[in-house]
């Protein structure tokens, strides 16, 4: 993982860390104040599971019920099908620019890199979205994806694209001018794009969680919208979305609800609506006996909040788009190879799992996944080397208490010889120093039994 | 009863003293304690790292050392945790796990097993008591933060308040990881010292004198960091401080 960067400033790693952290208090606070929280997490487990598990039929049921309710349903069995369905709705629209809500899927399927292609311009309405995308930069969180960007980068990114007043950063300010920027793309728009945070079987409803109401915002505009979901959004009926709608914002930012929850059943009078089901591999980790519980995710970013190595580390170290606990398990089901390497970035301490509403046991894949690693020819040398070592040494108890009688003398070597920078214990560390005699030895020679 | 005692290899090389004091105190409440010689370690580095499938003949040894003793008690949360946790799977297929249900950590075995309301030792010092991760979440010698169960407990803390002239007090954020992760700390050494230097402070802000756990690895990896800086804080697994004075 590429930490070590991130990690030349003190600072920012102190900025970020607190960040998070501070979310995480929130959540811990909000968790606490529901005597019930541990009963809504299982609960909340057990419908995911028995949903995922069920998931043909409950597609099935949903598509049939948004049908009947006037709502065009696609399904793509990947990104660039999802792609195509989407341009092929625009262009039959004439759209020329679409408003889009916050959408981790669009981004799993560079939807907008395709539309640009296309000639239609996507105009993100969330405004940590906005500001990434008109700095040309990806998000580094799922949640708070701009987080990381300071107010001085935002006025001065605003000053460039949008022509707010040179030199100004003030919050207040900032979030105005953003506020008339949106609000002509809104007006202008032909289309509104929103993703799903849940999908209601029973009903054939799409719900939406905002904070800024820009869901709302871009599907009460225009007459044309577009709902993008992937197709673990399933849940079965509103007495599971209330399970979920309790410990969603909770877990996310430590917040009871999300200020808008927005409930989709119908295009509006003269509208169109339509929902995309997304598969994009999320079939193929059903069939993954170690893996398939990662669709259980409800992508609240609980996961990355209380992980103390994303928050020392910053999204941009992960290759995946989806960093923290979370991301680096979806990154090795959608491509090992790029993404082996955030393998390294978990210390194991299994906080993640403690935090999950949805408890999936994102340590513990972390952990099958490096069992993995070897049969697939990217182990690292150096670690396959000690495991093995480790391998003969305790697997052969007299080379072992051999070598801890001889082991002592380690601790007279000069510190140059045992600090250098290949080492990478020495860049933090001291050397620990090898007992005189190991407890073995003292055992043997009858000093522990007195 | 009998209690096979597991010395895990770094407690082995780096601090028997932590071995020693376990002994003492087992025997002290009148235990038949025995260390059976062949013993190495539980496999986790090399898990950790990827090679599980290397630990299969450490695990059947373990098994074999450790056959015929009513408890396997180590000093060592995270070592016990794998044995009690990874070695089923490890086994599965060439051997009965049997110390799964046998090994416990000694602060989860004075707490639960024996009952202890009184301790040997006297120990006048503010400690601040360092949560190890797999103490906490796989052993659960304390209500992890994150989780909302009630009452909630910590082992370690009931144990070190019952002697006499101690200061038990815990750090900001008392179960957050400190960093080491066993290979982690050399895979990724820039945030595991940045996590150790953090856990470090919090530590020191809590005016203690000693830091104490029930993991002597989370321990040296703090201690690595604190001599790194000329940081004088002193560090002592829990049991060395329950047997003081034997």
């Amino acid at each position: 993982m590429a930490a070590r960067q991130f990690n030349e400033d003190a600072d920012r790693v102190a900025h970020h860390d607190n960040t998070f952290w501070s979310v995480r208090q929130k959540r811990d606070r909000m968790a606490g104040a529901l005597p019930e929280w541990e009963e809504l997490r299982n609960a909340a487990d057990r419908i995911k599971r028995h949903t995922v598990t069920h998931l043909a039929d409950y597609l099935e049921h949903f598509e049939n019920n948004a049908t009947k309710n006037g709502v065009h349903v696609h399904w793509a069995k990947d990104a660039d099908e999802y792609n195509a369905i989407v341009l092929d709705i625009l262009r039959s629209h004439n759209v020329k620019k679409v408003v889009k809500s916050k959408s981790m899927l669009t981004e799993e399927c560079h939807l907008n890199e395709h539309l640009m292609a296309a000639g239609i311009d996507p105009v993100e309405t969330d405004l940590g979205e906005r500001i990434l995308q008109l700095m040309k930069l990806a998000p580094s969180h799922i949640v708070m994806p701009a987080i990381h960007i300071t107010k001085e980068q935002v006025g001065k990114c605003f000053e460039e694209k949008i022509g707010s007043e040179p030199g100004n950063c003030d919050p207040t300010y900032l979030t105005h001018q953003a506020r008339l920027h949106l609000r002509d793309n809104f007006m202008t728009a032909e289309c509104g794009m929103t993703g799903a945070n849940f999908g209601i079987a029973a009903t054939g409803d799409v719900v939406v969680c905002t904070n800024e109401g820009n869901a709302d915002m871009s599907t009460s505009i225009p007459k044309l919208h577009i709902v993008s979901m992937g197709i673990e959004k399933l849940i079965p009926d509103y007495e599971a979305m209330g399970v979920f709608q309790r410990l969603l914002a909770r877990c996310g930012t430590g917040q009871e609800t999300t200020v808008y929850t927005s409930h989709f059943r119908k295009p509006r009078p003269g509208g169109e609506m339509h929902i995309v089901l997304v598969d994009n591999g999320r079939s193929e980790i059903l069939a993954n006996e170690e893996h398939w519980q990662t669709l259980k995710c409800m992508r609240c970013g609980a996961c990355m909040n209380t992980c103390p190595v994303y928050r020392r580390s910053g999204g941009y170290s992960y290759t995946y788009f989806i960093p923290g606990p979370i991301g680096v398990n979806l990154g090795m089901l959608k491509d090992k190879d790029m993404n082996y390497h955030n393998l390294s970035a978990c210390s194991l301490c299994c906080s993640c799992d403690n935090v999950c509403p949805v408890k999936v046991d994102l340590s513990h894949q972390i952990y099958r996944w490096r069992q993995q690693l070897d049969a697939w020819h990217h182990a690292d040398a150096m670690k396959k080397m000690m495991s093995k070592g480790m391998g003969f040494l305790f697997n052969h108890p007299s080379v072992y208490t051999g070598t801890l009688r001889m082991a002592p003398l380690v601790n007279a070597l000069p510190s140059f010889m045992t600090d250098f920078r290949l080492n990478a214990w020495s860049i933090g560390h001291t050397m620990p120093q090898f007992a005189k005699k190991s407890f073995h030895q003292l055992w043997k020679e009858g000093k522990v039994k007195k | 009863m009998k209690i096979g005692l597991f010395i895990p290899c770094y407690v082995d090389a780096l601090y028997p003293e932590v071995g020693v004091s376990t002994y003492k105190l087992l025997t002290h409440y009148g235990l038949d304690v025995d260390y059976p010689e062949k013993q190495t370690c539980c496999g986790q580095p090399q898990g950790n790292a990827g090679f599980e499938k290397l630990s299969v003949e450490l695990a059947e040894r373990f098994e074999h050392n450790f056959e015929g003793y009513d408890y396997i008690v180590a000093p060592s949360a995270s070592c016990a945790a794998y044995v009690k946790f990874f070695h089923p799977q490890i086994l599965e297929g060439h051997h009965p796990c049997t110390t799964t249900d046998r090994i416990m950590d000694v602060v989860e075995f004075l707490h639960d097993v024996l009952n202890v309301k009184q301790v040997p030792g006297k120990f006048p010092h503010k400690v601040s008591v360092h949560n190890s991760c797999h103490g906490v979440r796989e052993l659960g010698l304390s209500t992890p933060t994150e989780r909302m169960d009630y009452p909630r407990y910590n082992k370690i803390r009931d144990l070190l308040q019952l002697v006499e002239g101690i200061e038990v007090v815990e750090p900001e954020r008392p179960d957050e990881c400190c960093g080491f992760g066993g290979m982690f700390a050399i895979e990724e050494p820039e945030v595991s010292t940045r996590m150790g230097r953090d856990k470090l402070r919090r530590h020191e802000e809590t005016g203690a004198e000693y830091v104490t756990g029930a993991d002597s690895s989370c321990l040296m990896h703090l201690q690595g960091i604190a001599r790194k800086v000329g940081d004088k804080m002193k560090f002592i697994h829990a049991v060395q401080i329950l047997a003081y004075g034997l």
